[in-house]
């Protein structure tokens, strides 16, 4: 691997590179063919890509995997069980619930990345102000965020959607507001540690301002553990999301999302089993698939450092 | 210790006043007209402006926000909630009827949760095959990943519907606790296995393990006495995060299984936008997370004496970065 990084590199006389930049595009390489050969030596990982990546395909492009129409019903076939025509079976009105699944996939995702947005913004904002300008904006937005952490975050995200009403987007915030305190401190606390760095101090020496100093050097150099809390949220995110939509919070019948379907299937229980347990089965796919990548993201970045 | 204790007591009462009035700001400062979400559209529509007003001076309503913060704060410091929107009842009463249903599960969820999440990382440190470990370490984050509503609706499926072990709702008896208690324990029941797993794994690298090895203790002794003891003493800090999980837990819980407690008042109130009892509801978990974490933080130094001196320094914070060391396991 090194040989032919090394060589690719020397008959390249015309912009002979110095040899601390050959070292550089040296090690850039390795980490490239490190990140595709962990990939291969971890099956589980591919797996979790390989799943996340269908389940982002059915909500960007849906009718790559089905032809169907979410909302037909086919009275003659109303109820039947999993089969090689409906892999997931069929509804009581005769909807092809795989068809359904593939389409609810789209409300599913699209809420939890809101939700996740919306709490990383919101909670970086507000640890990136307590951490820079510290003194009592710190202690009271800190404050502020303990007491957020008092609460259990669904009972807080069930506060908000009592106070905005239902509905998807509504249901996205109330699950993003959950994960704002977290967001806020690690984000302060990268903040302070990074503030007191000596490129910050070369920044401020050299005269930049205090706007450019947060934009330019503080942000960037502290994104990257809350990023990876983001991936960590996503999962959870899901999970959060289609609960408030299976208890009625989020869309209306007959629009399919994963939570949804679950409640409407839930009327079945003792006769059509597949109607709850094969949405529930992809949120758990969904979910694991996203943590498990959240995780080595996370043990990765640990370990590089 | 009393003026610690005293500060941690004031310190939990500011939280607790705080939560409050960031709830009550939520629920009553947001866009949104009282008195139609009390009534309903059609109910708003078919009253006169005079009923209105009276229906708003009835509610206290017509009040400015200010006036009404402090009836409702007032009203909290004398174990008034306030009126339900929906059902015309003090909350307070609503909540205490409900609290006793949710007590059983919740206590009964907690206890397997914490007994299942520990077996599980006992096994999987305890175990000479590396394959069984694997697979012991491997279960949590599926139980992290499964949402509570669809394993409770399994559950029902496969327990009570296919096999017909146990009854599939209602509120009677001790066999209709069980499968909510499951439902409830298995997320906490990994949240515990896997920071359980971590503390022993790296207890069982300390010095001191290594020492005790070399007295000649048995394996089992090693691993139950002297590093079980040390690493267990993290999860305590879990307690607070579990309780307020297993409240949160209750409302889809509660709405599977058809059991009318706090979870299922919860959901009711949500939906029907009853905001008093919400905020009751919020207030009462909320008083319950601080008054639980009050307790870890005064109980924590007398578990773990090593606590007490890091304490001293900083007043405010846990400290449960100790460094492990042989008197801890001695014993």
């Amino acid at each position: 691997m090194t040989d032919t990084t090394t060589a690719v590199l020397l008959p390249d006389a015309a912009t002979q590179t110095s040899a601390p930049a050959r070292v550089q595009e040296r090690r850039v390489a390795n980490r490239l063919g490190d990140g595709a050969r962990s990939l291969v030596r971890r099956p589980g990982l591919l797996l979790a890509f390989a799943v996340l990546a269908v389940a982002l395909v059915a909500a960007l492009w849906p009718t790559i995997l089905t032809s169907g129409d979410p909302y037909a019903a086919v009275p003659a076939e109303r109820m039947q069980a999993p089969s090689a025509q409906h892999l997931f079976g069929t509804d009581q009105l005769g909807r092809d619930l795989y068809t359904r699944v593939v389409h609810g996939s789209a409300l599913s995702l699209s809420s939890a990345a809101l939700a996740v947005v919306f709490g990383l913004s919101t909670g970086s904002l507000v640890g990136l102000v307590a951490g820079f300008f510290g003194g009592w904006a710190d202690s009271a937005l800190m404050r502020f965020v303990d007491v957020l952490l008092a609460i259990p975050g669904i009972l807080l995200s069930l506060a908000m959607i009592t106070a905005l009403g239902f509905g998807t987007i509504n249901v996205a915030i109330a699950v993003g507001v959950g994960s704002v305190a977290s967001c806020a401190r690690i984000m302060r606390s990268q903040v302070l540690s990074v503030r007191t760095s000596d490129y910050v101090e070369a920044a401020i020496a050299g005269g930049a301002t205090r706007w450019r100093v947060l934009v330019r050097h503080i942000l960037p150099n502290s994104a990257a553990p809350v990023l990876v809390l983001a991936a960590l949220d996503l999962g959870g995110a899901i999970l959060a999301v289609s609960s408030l939509s299976f208890l009625g919070f989020g869309v209306q019948p007959p629009t399919p999302e994963w939570g949804a379907l679950v409640a409407q299937g839930r009327d079945y229980l003792a006769t059509a089993w597949w109607l709850t347990a094969l949405p529930g089965l992809t949120v758990v796919a969904t979910v694991l698939a996203a943590n498990h990548i959240a995780r080595s993201l996370d043990s990765e970045r640990k370990y590089a450092r | 210790m009393p003026r610690y204790l005293l500060a941690r007591v004031g310190q939990a009462v500011l939280v607790l006043w705080a939560a409050f009035t960031i709830t009550f700001l939520i629920l009553y400062a947001l866009p949104g007209d009282a008195v139609s979400l009390l009534l309903g559209e059609d109910g708003e529509n078919n009253l006169t402006a005079e009923q209105l007003d009276a229906v708003r001076v009835q509610y206290g309503l017509d009040l400015p926000l200010y006036q009404q913060y402090l009836n409702r704060l007032g009203g909290l410091l004398t174990g008034d909630l306030g009126m339900s929107y929906a059902s015309n009842r003090p909350v307070a009463d609503l909540i205490a009827e409900a609290i006793p249903q949710t007590a059983q599960i919740a206590f009964a969820g907690l206890a397997l949760g914490v007994t299942l999440g520990a077996a599980i990382a006992i096994a999987a440190t305890y175990t000479r095959f590396a394959w069984l470990s694997r697979l012991l370490t491997a279960i949590p984050p599926l139980g992290v990943a499964v949402p509570s509503f669809w394993l409770g609706l399994m559950l029902l499926q496969v327990v009570s519907f296919r096999y017909g072990l146990l009854p599939a709702m209602g509120n009677e008896g001790l066999a209709s606790v069980v499968l909510p208690a499951v439902t409830l324990a298995i997320p906490n029941a990994a949240t515990v296995a896997q920071l359980l797993n971590k503390g022993l794994e790296s207890t069982l690298g300390q010095p001191y393990i290594e020492t005790a090895r070399a007295k000649g203790a048995s394996r089992r002794r090693v691993h139950l006495r002297h590093a079980l003891r040390n690493a267990a003493l993290p999860t305590l800090t879990l307690a607070g995060l579990m309780v307020g999980g297993v409240l949160g837990g209750s409302v889809v819980t509660e709405t599977v299984f058809s059991r009318a407690g706090l979870g299922r008042l919860t959901a009711t109130s949500v939906s029907a936008r009853d905001v008093p009892t919400v905020l009751g509801i919020v207030v009462i978990a909320a008083a319950l997370y601080v008054v639980v974490n009050l307790i870890v933080d005064l109980v924590y130094p007398l578990v773990d004496p090593r606590v007490v001196t890091a304490r001293r320094r900083t007043p405010i914070g846990r400290a449960t970065a100790a460094i492990p060391t042989p008197e801890g396991a001695s014993t």
